[in-house]
Order: C-alpha cells, then structure tokens, then sequence
C-alpha cells in the first residue's frame, strides 16, 4: 500500500474511523481462506498491479481502465462510511476511491442496461483459497446491482483507505463499496464490470438464497435466518468486556440518501 | 503441643482426601482454556472483534469435550484402559463450558437484550438446536453423582443416554455456525462419525449399553 493524493469528498462525514489495523486485519475474503485474518496472512503472493478494469455490456463506448493509472488521479476522493457486516458487526472505514458512476457515464450505459454485474479476479496461483472447493463457493465472486444503484453518488469504486492504495486483504487495487448494504456486496479486486438487461446471479445469493438477497440492504428489521440484524458489534474495542453493541440504523444510516430508490418495494420480499 | 498435632491430623486427612479425588485436578486442567481466553479477551489478544471470538470458542471447547465423553466407552474397549471413569469429569467440562458458552451469548454478545433472546430461541433453528442441548445436559450434569446414581438405579442410564441426543443437537448447532462447509465442520463431522461407528460395533447401542 503507498500513499495516494486524496481530499475530501462528496458525503463529508465525522464518524470516527475504526483503528487501521483491524479495518486491515479483520478481513472476509474467501479466495485467501475463510478465517478472518486468513487473508492479511495469505494475500502476500499477490500481485494488484498492472490491473486493467473492464467496463462493457450494453454500453456506447467499452473501457479498459488502467488502474496504475487511476491511483494517479485527482479525482480521488475520501468517504468515510459505515460497513455493516451481515454477520453482525460493523466498522468506520475512511475509503479513497472515484464515485462508480463516473466511470460508468464514461463507458455511456444503453437505455437497455438495467443491471450492473461485477466480476472479480480467478488467480488459484496467487489466491488459495480459490483451490480448495470445499466451501461450495465458484470463482470468480459475482456481484450486482441496478443500475440506479449503481449511478447513486454514494456508490464508489475504492483504489485505497486510510489515505493509502488497498492492501491486499481489502481487494486491491480495485473494490466496491455500497455503504448502505451489507458488505458482501463490496466485491473486491473487480476485473470486470458489465452493463446488462436482467439482474445478475450473485455470489452469495446462490450459496443461500433464503440467507443472503440480490439487495442485501442493511435492515434492522429483517433478521438473517441465523441471527438477528436489529443490533451490531462494534469493531475496535480494546478488550473482551469493554466490546460495545449499538443498534443497526435502516440503510445503514444512509436512507435518508437511498430509501427513495426503495420506494415501491417490499424490504421484507427483496431483502 | 496440641495444637501441632491438630496440624499434623489435618494435613492427613487432606494428604487422605486427596488420595481418594486427585482427579478433581483435573478439572483445573480442564478450565485453563477457558481461564486463558479470559486473559486473553482482558488483555486485548482476542482480535477484532473478541466477544465473538471468545464465545464461539468456548462452544468449541463444550463440543470437544462432549465427543471426549462420548468417545470413552469405545475407547475403553478398544484400548483396555480404564477410561471410562473419566465420563463424569469430561461430561461436566461440557457442560460448564455449555454454560460459559451460553453466559457469553446472553451477557456478552447479546448485553441482556431479551427481545432479541426471546426471539432467538423462538425462532432460529440454529439458537433453538444449540439451547436444546444445554437443556439436555442439565439433567446429566445433575445427577452425575454417586447418590443419584443409587437413587435413581436403572432410569440414571436412561438419563445418560441423552447423550446420544446431545451429540447430533450441539453438531447441528456447530454446522449452523458458519456460513458455508468448511474444513473445521468436515473435522468434527468425521471425528463424530468414528466415535459413533466405533461405539455401534464395539459396544452396541444404548439398550445394551453398559454406562
């Protein structure tokens, strides 16, 4: 991870951020191993740069991005947001990253594209996790959303955190982050991202459809099956007894930017 | 003078006692994990987030020692040593360690919210599976003494015999736990697995039994 140029963004925020090295040690990336600090312990081996992003579907002009490149950008902007686990716990995460509807109007969505669908990196070489099929999970990690989504100003494609380019464990070089949902939606190390007409199979919605919906917004009052979602750990705490629980907020706190791209819907039917 | 000699009796009497229930040692022994992801979980090495850490642990410990408990019969056979005197101590290190598990759930994951406990155990199978099994160690627990074992004659194996109920419940309760197959749940499945095999064709199944 070097330092990148940044400045503060759109969504000024002044929620303190969860201290580095859990942020960077507390991770769920299954392609490096299904323990939490399986992937800062395993993701030395790979190699985030050169990277080309993908953008293409039902789009005017296709891109591949240099991402070597983008890192260079002043564009960059910090979003301190709220990351809501669906397991129950959440950090503050101080991201460095480009609004992903920037890049989208750059590759000119068709009228057709409803959907957008991402895709991660395959690298059994680098990415053990990958090799061993056990978990039932296929390569590569799939995720989605619509388009509106998509285009909303919160929605940002991260290059790094804390002021400084991804670490390995959190996707780099390039991840998603979509504040107002859980954070498996965040799909890390993103090669390609494709504009398509109907709405994309995910990842973890194959793995449990009855678990894990294509929204997976954050809601307090729609439980996971196993666990209830109304409150959440709070990453960050020095010792066992002192580790705080505060209540989940609707959309993770952000409704009051997003509950309109929700307006006609049932939460409890497509959570 | 008199008083040296109330010593010496005394010390003979423990030197005596302890004799007779040396093994109660071993339950200390039992306890150091537990006793060391307590200083752990005060000491900040439990990681990120170490109420869950700390909690799915101690229902790791719970689960070993009850497939130990479980695996002593057969062993008993398949060895020749006399192992299973050590059921009692091994049943009731799964079940403190049940408790601990449970304690650290309510107070410490949960910080006595009871709406959610009461729907919790209303409703989520995982919750519900891994409550049943407390629930059935409790009464095993309670007369794993020698009284009740004379009192209680031939119902005290009847009783015991929950454990081939609490075996499947705590290893439903353990897979439910995480969020996809893993190998941590492809282990316990196959250790389960042996015990049961080994018990079935070395030592019959519960009616013929001998606790």
């Amino acid at each position: 991870a070097a330092p990148l140029k940044t400045h503060t963004g759109a969504f000024p925020s002044s929620l303190d951020p969860t201290p580095k090295e859990f942020a960077t040690g507390y991770n769920n990336f299954y392609e490096f191993g299904m323990e939490k600090d399986d992937p800062v312990l395993h993701s030395g081996d790979f190699h985030p740069l050169p990277w080309t992003l993908e953008i293409s579907g039902l789009v005017n002009k296709p891109q591949q991005i240099d991402v070597e490149e983008l890192l260079k950008s002043k564009e960059i902007e910090e979003r301190i947001y709220r990351m809501r686990c669906v397991e129950g716990w959440s950090m503050v995460i101080p991201w460095d990253g480009i609004p992903l509807r920037s890049l989208l109007m750059l590759a000119e969505p068709l009228s057709s594209a409803r959907y957008v669908a991402f895709e991660s990196v395959v690298r059994p070489s680098e990415m053990a996790g990958q090799k061993d099929g056990i978990s039932g999970i296929s390569w590569p990690y799939v995720e989605g959303l619509r388009l509106d989504e998509a285009m909303h100003p919160l929605s940002l494609l991260a290059v790094g955190m804390y002021g400084d380019s991804l670490p390995n464990q959190n996707g780099a070089p390039i991840r998603l982050v979509v504040p107002w949902k859980y954070g498996f939606k965040g799909i890390k190390s993103i090669q390609r991202i494709r504009l398509v007409k109907d709405m994309p199979s995910t990842t973890w919605n194959k793995l449990a459809p009855d678990e894990y919906g294509f929204y997976a917004n954050v809601n307090p009052k729609v439980d996971h099956p196993r666990w209830s979602q109304a409150t959440e750990r709070v990453i960050g705490s020095k010792s066992l007894f002192g580790e705080k629980r505060q209540p989940t907020l609707m959309f993770n706190g952000y409704g009051e930017q997003v509950a309109d791209l929700y307006k006609d819907m049932d939460l409890r039917v497509n959570f | 003078m008199v008083s040296r000699w109330l010593i010496y009796i005394k010390i003979w009497i423990c030197v005596l006692i302890f004799k007779k229930n040396w093994r109660v040692l071993l339950y200390g022994i039992g306890l150091i994990p537990a006793l060391y992801l307590l200083w752990q979980g005060q000491t900040g090495r439990l990681g990120a987030d170490p109420v869950n850490v700390f909690e799915r642990a101690l229902g790791l410990w719970a689960f070993r020692f009850l497939l130990v408990c479980f695996a002593l019969s057969p062993l008993q056979v398949v060895s020749g040593m006399a192992l299973k005197r050590y059921q009692r101590l091994t049943g009731l290190l799964a079940f403190i360690y049940a408790i601990l598990h449970l304690g650290a759930y309510l107070f410490l994951d949960l910080q006595m919210n009871f709406s959610i406990f009461a729907r919790d155990v209303t409703h989520r199978p995982f919750i519900i599976l891994g409550m049943l099994a407390v629930l059935i160690l409790l009464p095993m627990a309670l007369t794993s003494n020698r009284l009740s074992m004379r009192l209680l004659k031939k119902k005290w194996k009847k009783i015991h015999s929950l454990i081939y109920v609490a075996v499947p419940l705590v290893l439903a309760h353990f897979y439910l736990s995480f969020k996809v197959f893993n190998k941590t749940i492809f282990f316990y499945l196959f250790i389960t697995s042996v015990v049961v095999f080994l018990r079935f064709i070395l030592t019959g199944f519960p009616r013929k039994q001998s606790f």
